[in-house]
């Protein structure tokens, strides 16, 4: 048999991260939680497994195709398992003019990866505006935010990553 | 410069930086919450008229008046009424909503208790773009204190049989969902696809009913408005658009970041006063300005004493946009500029309409060849004629796509070959980029 996809601590979590994301919305539209609810699967799995897009479908009422269709429009869900930590570097215009380039070309050779390549500890993405222009460069590792980054401080950031 | 640039009384960033400015206490000794209090001894109408008087026009981008937004919800729908609040902040070059979500969450809440108020609008979405996880706790952390202080909840701040329900809604990561529609679309549980407008959302928006799409330092702007009066906010601005104005100052200058300034103030004293910019670093030059975020045309250095406000930049053929000014200096190499900004537009293209879909990705693979010195003249001819197929140049605004980021594509191609076309030419003729392999960050610490 398959093992399940959730601890029984996991599915407590996410059956109330359910039940208080549908009561957000009108009763008649349960598939409005669906960002909200590939979020939720997303934080406890470390990205979305395709079970657990069937799940949140089944809880919203909607196709597994309709949530497969809107998770894979958006970036920030991982439909493949990523690294333990996603450093998203931002190469953008304002960013690239204080060094970004530099920065992601740093990356790729201190972490023997290419952009948008995946090993056991790292996903390494090239990533469009992160909203941060005037403290630039800046990246995020997971859902933290880096930003005025020099390459000591990015040294010291990354030495931190067990 | 040293500083000549007349200073404005803050509106909007009065408390940015002071202790705990985010919590309900510093917001209500501030005279928080004073505004919703004279909103709720007013008639709705007479309120959307104070914002109508303000001349307040919507910060996100389109620069549309407030207040007439407000007054196009049928007043007697039998349907709900929404109010969905656009802090998908994504555009390159813009970053001032972030600061108000960081610095003072209230003063938007308390525009969403007015704009409730007055719309008849009893559930409110705040959507921020997915990776504002800092910006969304704060704020969920300021409406949970709101819904304990009984501002939010079953009575607005006293007013019986008036509920009010306030929810924070993270996106993943589309740009294309600061789109009034697509965000709609993607706070319905979809793939951000913009609509056909009309109908509009004040008809037919979220879940089919009403819905009001106010951007963040719009909402942030209508406090002060009802509290102080519509008379002294308009005066604040120019005829034709009330109040101050976040600009975001990012690129080659020595002091970036989100100032508030008066609508007479230049391009040239944002980058050079002491106030705000602080000039060039290490004595460069300004080559170019984007003035209003990346889709923006650009501008020369020799046009840059123009105010940043919404009818002057207009005569410019440029526009305000969302507030993004973007300076590049004369090191900076224009077609790695434009390749950068076109890359953007067709990563967040959503793919729903054929030019754009097709016509961001031939830009960008035109400009990579450009820029590696790998293309012919023809191919800078090709470039202007993709950009057309996706949005003619002029005018700004009538595009081949359903929505706006197929325009946002093409305005900078069509006004970096009109300003620099000698640098595309001399890419090709020299077969390399005249500024080298990495000519970014010689002054940053990258170095």
């Amino acid at each position: 048999m398959a093992e399940p996809l959730f601890t029984p601590e996991e599915q407590k979590k996410f059956d109330a991260g359910i039940a208080e994301i549908l009561s957000h919305y009108p009763s008649d539209r349960k598939s409005a939680g669906m960002l909200p609810a590939l979020r939720l699967l997303q934080d406890l799995k470390g990205w979305l497994p395709p079970e657990g897009l069937r799940l949140v479908a089944k809880n919203l009422e909607v196709t597994p195709e309709r949530a497969y269709e809107v998770a894979s429009f958006y970036v920030m869900y991982h439909l493949k398992k990523p690294g333990k930590y996603v450093i998203d570097v931002c190469t953008n215009l304002s960013c690239s003019l204080w060094g970004a380039e530099k920065m992601l070309a740093y990356l790729e050779q201190k972490l023997g990866l290419a952009a948008g390549e995946t090993n056991d500890k790292f996903t390494l993405r090239e990533t469009e505006c992160l909203a941060s222009c005037g403290t630039a460069p800046c990246l995020q590792i997971n859902e933290d935010h880096h930003e005025r980054l020099t390459q000591a401080k990015l040294d010291a950031i990354l030495a931190r990553l067990s | 410069m040293a500083s000549t640039a007349k200073a404005v009384e803050p509106v909007i960033s009065a408390a940015w930086g002071k202790p705990q400015s985010w919590t309900l206490d510093s917001y209500r000794s501030r005279g928080g919450y004073d505004g919703l209090k004279r909103a709720l001894s007013m008639e709705p109408a007479a309120i959307i008229d104070e914002v109508k008087k303000s001349n307040l026009r919507g910060r996100g981008g389109a620069g549309f008046p407030t207040g007439m937004k407000w007054s196009f919800v049928p007043k007697d729908s039998p349907k709900p009424k929404y109010l969905a609040v656009n802090g998908d902040e994504s555009e390159p070059g813009t970053f001032k909503d972030r600061y108000i979500l960081e610095n003072d969450p209230h003063m938007m809440l308390e525009g969403i208790a007015i704009a409730s108020y007055a719309l008849g609008v009893h559930t409110c979405y705040v959507y921020l773009r997915g990776e504002f996880k800092f910006q969304a706790e704060r704020t969920q952390a300021a409406i949970d204190e709101a819904y304990k202080a009984g501002i939010f909840g079953k009575s607005l701040m006293g007013k019986e049989g008036f509920a009010l329900d306030c929810y924070v809604v993270r996106g993943a990561g589309a740009y294309i969902c600061g789109e009034e529609t697509a965000l709609l679309e993607s706070l319905e549980g979809k793939k951000g696809w913009p609509r056909l407008k009309p109908p509009f959302p004040a008809v037919v928006g979220l879940f089919g009913s009403p819905t009001v799409v106010n951007n963040v330092e719009t909402l942030a702007s209508v406090p002060p408005i009802l509290a102080k009066g519509a008379e002294w906010y308009a005066k604040l601005g120019t005829d034709k658009s009330g109040g101050t104005h976040l600009v975001c100052l990012s690129g080659s200058v020595n002091r970036p970041g989100v100032y508030e300034v008066g609508m007479h103030t230049t391009i040239l004293e944002l980058i050079h006063d002491d106030k705000y910019g602080q000039g060039m670093p290490k004595g460069r030059k300004v080559k170019a300005v984007i003035p209003g975020g990346s889709s923006a045309p650009v501008l020369g250095a020799d046009e840059l004493d123009v105010a940043l406000e919404f009818e002057a930049l207009k005569m410019k053929q440029t526009m305000a946009g969302s507030g993004g000014v973007i300076v590049m200096d004369d090191a900076t190499c224009m077609v790695r500029s434009l390749w950068r900004v076109a890359r953007f537009y067709a990563e967040e293209s959503c793919g729903q309409c054929t030019p754009c879909r097709e016509g961001t990705p031939w830009q960008t693979r035109l400009l990579r060849k450009i820029e590696e010195g790998r293309a012919e003249l023809s191919d800078i001819d090709m470039l202007s004629n993709v950009a057309s197929s996706i949005a003619p140049y002029p005018p700004i605004g009538l595009g081949n796509t359903i929505c706006a980021l197929g325009d946002a594509a093409a305005l900078p191609t069509h006004s970096f070959l009109m300003r620099f076309r000698d640098e595309f030419e001399a890419h090709v003729r020299e077969h390399r980029c005249p500024f080298g392999d990495h000519p970014w960050g010689s002054f940053g610490d990258w170095s």
